[in-house]
């Protein structure tokens, strides 16, 4: 069988059980980082069970609609990335995927939900220009926005030329993986001044599609950071291993020292962190090509 | 070639017979229907005839009479120009008209542009055009007559000058007939000045003291647009020897002898396609009815602009004219997308989007590479159909509201959902995939990096970015389903359904059939301009991910069926903290009294503010323009 298939069966069928444990694993380096026990790595997906086991509370029928879209787009934007589609593409329907999310949270016309939709948009407008950058850098530096191509390019990983584009792509996972200081719209911290943001009227069996879909979403984002490392080398899969893993702690890290900010600071950093390191570094690696 | 002269003649003939009938009612409404079909059925004949036999190019032997007859409509446009503007006292638009129409009449009577060249030219791209001119512009039409009603019932301040209106949105589509047919510049220019006069006269069609200084605005910039066009012929005319738009653009002179009319034609169609620092005329346009608006922004007019942008793109690439096109239009799509962030009218929003997407279309243009170009078409075509689109369901929520604030929208899915369902097409087709705006951006960015141009990258990443800041929290509104909320009796009348509804088939069509236009229409047409064939913008591949895409929201309903299979709701009443007051459109307060709920969406008025920001990118994009028109035209002279 052709390896793209299997890397997108591999991703469809263990995704959600990767980032499950991923959650778990978050879960409990957080809890020793504040000095606790912290529950057991498996936490998330009792969490799940129950979730689907709950009664179904809902404000209408559209959000079961929203919701589906939202999961069934973050599950198309997996497989196409780790199928080794077109990155742009990618990143195209990762944004259409949000915006389902968004939607499910606008129809609820609730106060929580609707404050949280702006927050969240925002959220996206700060991210999207160096998410952008990020398949911009790949092209410029591989030739190619195929993700296939990206890996076999060569044995010197993208993040050699890219510096700049990895750090900013870095700081707007923050923002992706809902961390403080840019968890403005939904967390999973206790401490939120909107109930639950996003999700304050999703509930049982939709909450934990809405679950479902962030474990994928977040396995696909650390297999992006993955492609900063990874190189036609069989040993650069231990590379990208040990790489995502520390990206991914220095994330918990980050979500545990800072204190949530307020919006225009993060739309502003964000953009200035996008413009400094993402965009000289284009400029950088545009003028090696003309060379 | 009798259906070139039909299609550029008729509109103009049932125009008179249009400002003839001045008793409402019947008669009119079938004479717009009627015109309207009989424009389609004439454009679909030529543009098979056209596609079959390619490209079509026609010297006309004895033009004397017709360049009489343009040289007496110029001298009339003129003198309606300066009697208006000395009787609202605004003359500095009457020196603008006299000094190019003099050049032109000049030129004309001196016999100084006589060269022996064709004057039809037809290609794909005029197949394009006419397709957008003749669907869209038609529909509005027909639109307008059901719409044109309801608004005189609601604005009885207004003088209702129906006939007028009428006769002036036929004229308009003659004139972009004819603007695409021809070849020779004078020509060009002949129905460029009609365009820019009759934008004048439909935006201040209710002559209200707002809608007469706007139009007067439009008429100012336009003209001076114009004045570069006359400048242009002239320099054409008296030092190249050329008389033909196809003959600039593919002839091989000296770049920089090329260079001084290309920068200042280039000049003429950014202030028709409203880049900034000229965005105001287009801004101003809205206090005119919708089908005003809706043709202005969609099938004509910046149309116009960004046509010969187009057409003047191979002889852009690379020099000052380009740079100077890239630069403003990536400038004006940035900005542009900014400040629609702070907008909660509906009509506004749109405007500035339609300038952020024209500005896109405007720097693919200017980089004139052919994937570049290729965006351009395509943006150009999905533009029209979903603008237009807009602006007409918009005009008929406010026909039916009295609102076309955005706010004043939360729940229009319940309330009116037929008319929120168009416009839900219309607002994912400008801005999300897989429908087509985003795949031409896709295409757009591929050249801007491919032609090492960094800063038109960095404008289109940020204003992405805020184009799906302003489109989303629109839908978010509309999409809002607040309890107990009643359907709406919905009065748009059948016309206005009709053409709404043969929009949305277009558009959908389009995103389906998007692969197929650009082999059949775009690519031979860059194949031809760029005189090699073209290699494939969009992989095969790209594109079934992309019918995926569109499959996937198909089957999407059913798909949320199988997901919460077997799930029995219970319905609540959305979270306020346990202190609802029996619904969700209202809570208890501190004092236990009982207040109304009401949800905004974010506007940001500090940070994108049009006092915030205008000012600002005015002085910016003109000062852009003065630079490098100074530079470019210094240097090819000296």
């Amino acid at each position: 069988m052709n390896i793209s298939v299997v890397s997108l069966l591999l991703y469809l069928i263990l995704g959600p059980f990767a980032g499950g444990l991923l959650a778990g694993i978050d879960r409990k380096i957080t809890a020793r980082m504040q000095g606790r026990k912290g529950p057991s790595v498996l936490q998330p997906f009792y969490d799940l069970y129950k979730l689907f086991n709950k009664q179904s509370v809902v404000v209408n029928d559209l959000q079961d609609f929203l919701v589906a879209g939202f999961l069934v787009f973050i599950i198309f934007t997996g497989c196409l990335f780790f199928s080794g589609g077109d990155l742009l593409l990618v990143f195209f329907a990762l944004t259409l995927a949000g915006i389902f999310f968004v939607m499910s949270a606008c129809s609820a016309s609730s106060p929580y939900g609707s404050m949280a939709s702006q927050r969240e948009l925002m959220q996206m407008m700060a991210y999207e220009p160096m998410v952008l950058l990020v398949a911009i850098g790949f092209y410029i530096v591989t030739g190619s926005f195929a993700v296939k191509d990206i890996i076999h390019f060569s044995n010197i990983p993208a993040v050699a030329y890219m510096p700049g584009i990895y750090l900013g792509f870095l700081w707007v996972l923050v923002i992706k993986f809902r961390k403080s200081p840019f968890d403005l719209s939904t967390t999973h911290h206790a401490h939120q001044e909107m109930v639950k943001g996003l999700t304050t009227e999703l509930s049982g069996n939709i909450l934990a599609l809405v679950e479902v879909s962030h474990w994928y979403e977040n396995v696909f984002l650390l297999g992006v950071v993955g492609l900063f490392f990874a190189t036609s080398d069989w040993w650069s899969a231990i590379v990208v291993i040990v790489t995502v893993a520390i990206s991914y702690f220095l994330e918990i890290l980050v979500d545990n020292v800072f204190p949530r900010v307020k919006w225009d600071f993060m739309l502003k950093s964000t953009w200035i962190v996008t413009l400094v390191a993402g965009v000289i570094n284009l400029m950088v690696i545009s003028l090696i090509k003309l060379r | 070639m009798q259906v070139a002269a039909f299609l550029i003649c008729f509109p103009f003939i049932a125009a008179v017979v249009l400002a003839l009938m001045k008793k409402h009612g019947k008669p009119r409404k079938y004479v717009v229907f009627g015109s309207s079909a009989l424009i389609v059925a004439a454009m679909l004949y030529f543009v098979i005839g056209l596609l079959s036999s390619g490209k079509a190019v026609e010297y006309l032997e004895n033009t004397h009479t017709i360049d009489l007859i343009m040289l007496i409509g110029e001298i009339f446009l003129m003198c309606l120009v300066v009697f208006l503007s000395f009787r609202h006292k605004k003359y500095y638009a009457a020196l603008l008209s006299v000094v190019q129409t003099g050049l032109i009449a000049w030129l004309d009577l001196s016999g100084a542009d006589e060269t022996e060249k064709f004057h039809i030219y037809a290609d794909k791209l005029t197949v394009v055009m006419c397709l957008i001119i003749g669907i869209v512009g038609t529909m509005i039409c027909v639109y307008a007559v059901g719409y044109m009603k309801d608004y005189h019932s609601h604005h009885t301040e207004f003088k209702d000058r129906r006939s007028f209106f009428f006769a002036m949105l036929f004229v308009f589509l003659g004139a972009m007939f004819g603007l695409v047919l021809s070849s020779n510049l004078t020509w060009i220019y002949f129905f460029w000045e009609i365009t820019s006069v009759c934008s004048f006269l439909l935006i201040g069609y209710n002559q209200s003291e707002q809608a007469i200084n706007n139009s007067f605005k439009a008429l100012w910039m336009n003209l001076l647009g114009g004045l570069g066009f006359a400048l242009a012929i002239a320099y054409c005319s008296l030092v190249l020897h050329v008389s033909n738009l196809e003959e600039l653009v593919t002839a091989k002179l000296a770049a920089g002898a090329v260079l001084i009319p290309v920068i200042l034609l280039a000049f003429a169609g950014l202030t028709k396609s409203a880049q900034m620092p000229f965005s105001g005329w287009l801004l101003g346009a809205m206090v005119a009815p919708t089908p005003t608006s809706a043709l202005l922004h969609s099938a004509t007019m910046v149309k116009a602009g960004v046509y010969l942008l187009i057409r003047l793109a191979p002889a852009m690439c690379g020099n000052a004219a380009g740079f100077m096109v890239t630069t403003v239009g990536g400038f004006t799509f940035f900005v542009a997308s900014l400040l629609a962030i702070s907008q909660s009218d509906g009509k506004k929003v749109l405007a500035y989007s339609t300038i952020s997407n024209l500005g896109l279309i405007a720097a693919c243009a200017g980089i004139g590479m052919h994937e570049a170009v290729w965006a351009a078409m395509l943006l150009m075509m999905f533009h029209a159909v979903s603008k237009s689109m807009l602006f007409l369901s918009v005009g008929a929520v406010e026909n039916r509201t009295g609102s076309r604030n955005i706010e004043d929208m939360h729940g229009l899915i319940v309330r009116l959902p037929g008319l929120a369902f168009i416009m839900i097409i219309g607002i994912a087709g400008m801005f999300l995939a897989p429908f087509g705006m985003l795949i031409s951006k896709w295409a757009a960015l591929k050249a801007f990096i491919d032609s090492n141009n960094i800063l038109l990258v960095v404008f289109l990443v940020f204003g992405s970015a805020s184009t799906l800041f302003y489109w989303t929290k629109w839908l978010g509104k509309l999409i809002a389903v607040p309890h107990q909320s009643g359907h709406l009796t919905n009065t748009t009348k059948v016309s206005q359904w009709f053409a709404l509804i043969t929009h949305a088939v277009i558009m959908i069509a389009l995103v389906i059939t998007f692969p197929l236009v650009s082999h059949s229409l775009v690519e031979p047409f860059l194949a031809d301009m760029f005189h090699n064939t073209v290699p494939d913008i969009i992989s095969t591949g790209n594109i079934n991910i992309m019918l995926m895409m569109l499959c996937l929201i198909v089957i999407l309903p059913v798909a949320a069926r199988i997901l919460t299979f077997g799930k029995k709701d219970t319905r609540v009443l959305s979270y306020m903290s346990g202190a609802n007051a029996g619904d969700d459109r209202s809570f208890v307060d501190s004092f236990g009294n009982k207040k109304d709920l009401y949800l905004a969406n974010w506007y940001m008025e500090d940070y994108f503010g049009e006092n915030k920001l205008l000012k600002p990118s005015l002085i910016l994009s003109s000062a852009a323009i003065v630079i490098v028109m100074v530079i470019a035209i210094g240097g090819a002279i000296g």
